[in-house]
């Protein structure tokens, strides 16, 4: 797992779920920890598809519950 | 356990807000409006301009979202939307009621909008022409549907009560409160936040009225260019902003201690059947309403001190109106006094009736009738009292707002010192 996704992972959640930046923590939880409604998912799936450049398909955004997942299901794609 | 007054069946004004061209904030916006000042100037949330047979606007000149919503909604929200909640915020703290739980339920909400969130639309519209249907935003529908003022509205202050909006083109304001008033009349709400917002200077907004014919060329003299009843008058300037009253039972109103801006007692609504754009040449639609409205209120013509005009500076539109007030007003119309304030904000579309209806009641709080300015060449009636280019002072007990929009609807509201 790479610190570079892991900050951009970041970067872009501060941005979308209007957050702080150190409670943007492995464990924390999208809906849960950081604020977000179904609705911000979806928006905040978009911004990743845009930062990275990939491609996440709708029955797969279920993986993505944390920042942890994220990061995870991120260096995954950019690798593969 | 406090317990609500019964419903009175009267309704009055307990607070004020608005986003105008002339400014945000009532204390900011009523003094220019009663000095003569113009809010319209080239438009700067466009590139492209030349491109553009209007290219003037009354744009909002100083509003921060983030002073009303947190950075997320500010970035995301239509400007439709924040002009609302900024008024509203505004209307809801200047009413300085306590919101119990037992109010929440009976506190609704209708502000309406003439479009909705007509920026959003073409900013998301642009995904579809790029062949990327997946990249439209998931907050495109809620934040471009026009119920939504009403419903983040709502929602940011628990309000329980009936809450919808209305939509009626450039009558949408008007019809809200007028709306908003039968609704605490009949005993559904004590209290209804109601008004509305409308955020059109955006390139599909500006290219679809230009290609109405409806607005003016005049590009070169941004302040001049709304002259209401003026012979030089070539079309209406557009606007933008939102205006919301709050409403209240006159008996929850005064069982509080409220401060009483005014008591509305009439509300009329016609529709001209005529043409999609044109206003009928005899003013039919518009006369009924007025009368409507005088006789809803139990009012002889005589009553009325002041008319807040449609008066959009369009060349079919102010005579018109004139003619009609004269019909409904007979020698009457010459002792009253008739101002289009548009000459000063421009035309706010589905936000125009609820800005003029705030102005009607500052207006009667001040005793002082607000100009047309641009007026150098009256080419209605010259017995016409149009209130050219200074405001007076006059003693206002009641007053008429007239509010008219594409699809041939009319809406009079009359308001009375409180």
């Amino acid at each position: 797992m790479s610190t570079d996704i892991f900050e951009r992972v970041k970067k872009v959640t501060v941005e979308e779920l209007d957050v702080k930046a150190e409670e943007v923590v492995m464990e924390a939880s999208f809906t849960e920890d950081l604020g977000a409604d179904s609705l911000d998912v979806v928006e905040l799936v978009m911004a990743f598809e845009d930062e990275f450049g990939i491609d996440i398909p709708d029955e797969e955004v279920g993986e993505i519950k944390t920042v942890g997942n994220a990061v995870e299901y991120i260096s995954k794609k950019v690798a593969g | 356990m406090s317990v609500l007054p019964e419903p009175s069946g009267r309704v009055v004004v307990t607070g004020v807000g608005a986003v105008t061209p002339l400014g945000t904030g009532v204390d900011v916006f009523w003094p220019k409006v009663i000095a003569g000042e113009s809010g319209i100037r080239r438009i700067q949330q466009m590139e492209n301009l030349e491109l553009y047979s209007c290219q003037i606007a009354g744009e909002v000149p100083d509003f921060e979202p983030t002073d009303w919503v947190d950075k997320k909604d500010a970035r995301r929200m239509d400007p439709f939307l924040l002009y609302a909640i900024a008024a509203a915020t505004m209307a809801l703290k200047d009413c300085g009621v306590e919101l119990t739980e037992e109010l929440k339920d009976e506190f609704g909400v209708l502000i309406g909008s003439g479009i909705g969130g007509l920026k959003s639309m073409y900013d998301q519209t642009k995904f579809i022409h790029d062949l990327k249907p997946d990249r439209v935003s998931p907050f495109f529908v809620p934040y471009m549907i026009a119920d939504m003022a009403s419903g983040l509205v709502s929602i940011m202050n628990d309000l329980r009560g009936p809450n919808h909006a209305v939509v009626s083109a450039c009558s949408t304001g008007a019809n809200a409160i007028g709306d908003a008033y039968e609704i605490i009349k009949r005993g559904d709400a004590r209290m209804m936040m109601a008004g509305g917002s409308e955020a059109p200077v955006n390139p599909i907004g500006v290219a679809g009225f230009c290609a109405c014919r409806a607005m003016t060329g005049r590009n070169d003299e941004p302040t001049r260019a709304s002259r209401p009843f003026d012979r030089d008058r070539d079309g209406f300037v557009m606007g933008e902003g939102s205006g919301i009253l709050v409403l209240e039972d006159r008996d929850h109103a005064l069982a509080r201690g409220a401060k009483i801006y005014c008591e509305i007692v009439g509300y009329g609504f016609s529709a001209d059947a005529y043409h999609i754009t044109s206003p009928h040449p005899e003013g039919r639609g518009a006369a009924k309403s007025m009368n409507m409205a005088l006789r809803k209120a139990g009012l002889e013509p005589t009553a009325i001190d002041y008319i807040n005009a449609h008066g959009t500076s369009t060349p079919v539109g102010d005579p018109m109106e004139v003619e009609a007030v004269k019909k409904v007003f007979g020698e009457h119309a010459y002792k009253l006094a008739v101002s289009s304030t548009k000459s000063m904000h421009g035309h706010t579309l589905g936000a125009a009736g609820a800005i003029e209806s705030l102005i009607c009641i500052l207006a009667m709080r001040d005793s002082i009738m607000p100009p047309t300015i641009n007026l150098e060449n009256q080419d209605t009636d010259p017995l016409i009292n149009h209130v050219p280019n200074v405001a007076q002072k006059r003693e206002l007990n009641t007053v008429l707002n007239n509010s008219f929009g594409f699809g041939g609807h009319n809406v009079s509201l009359i308001m009375k010192k409180g």
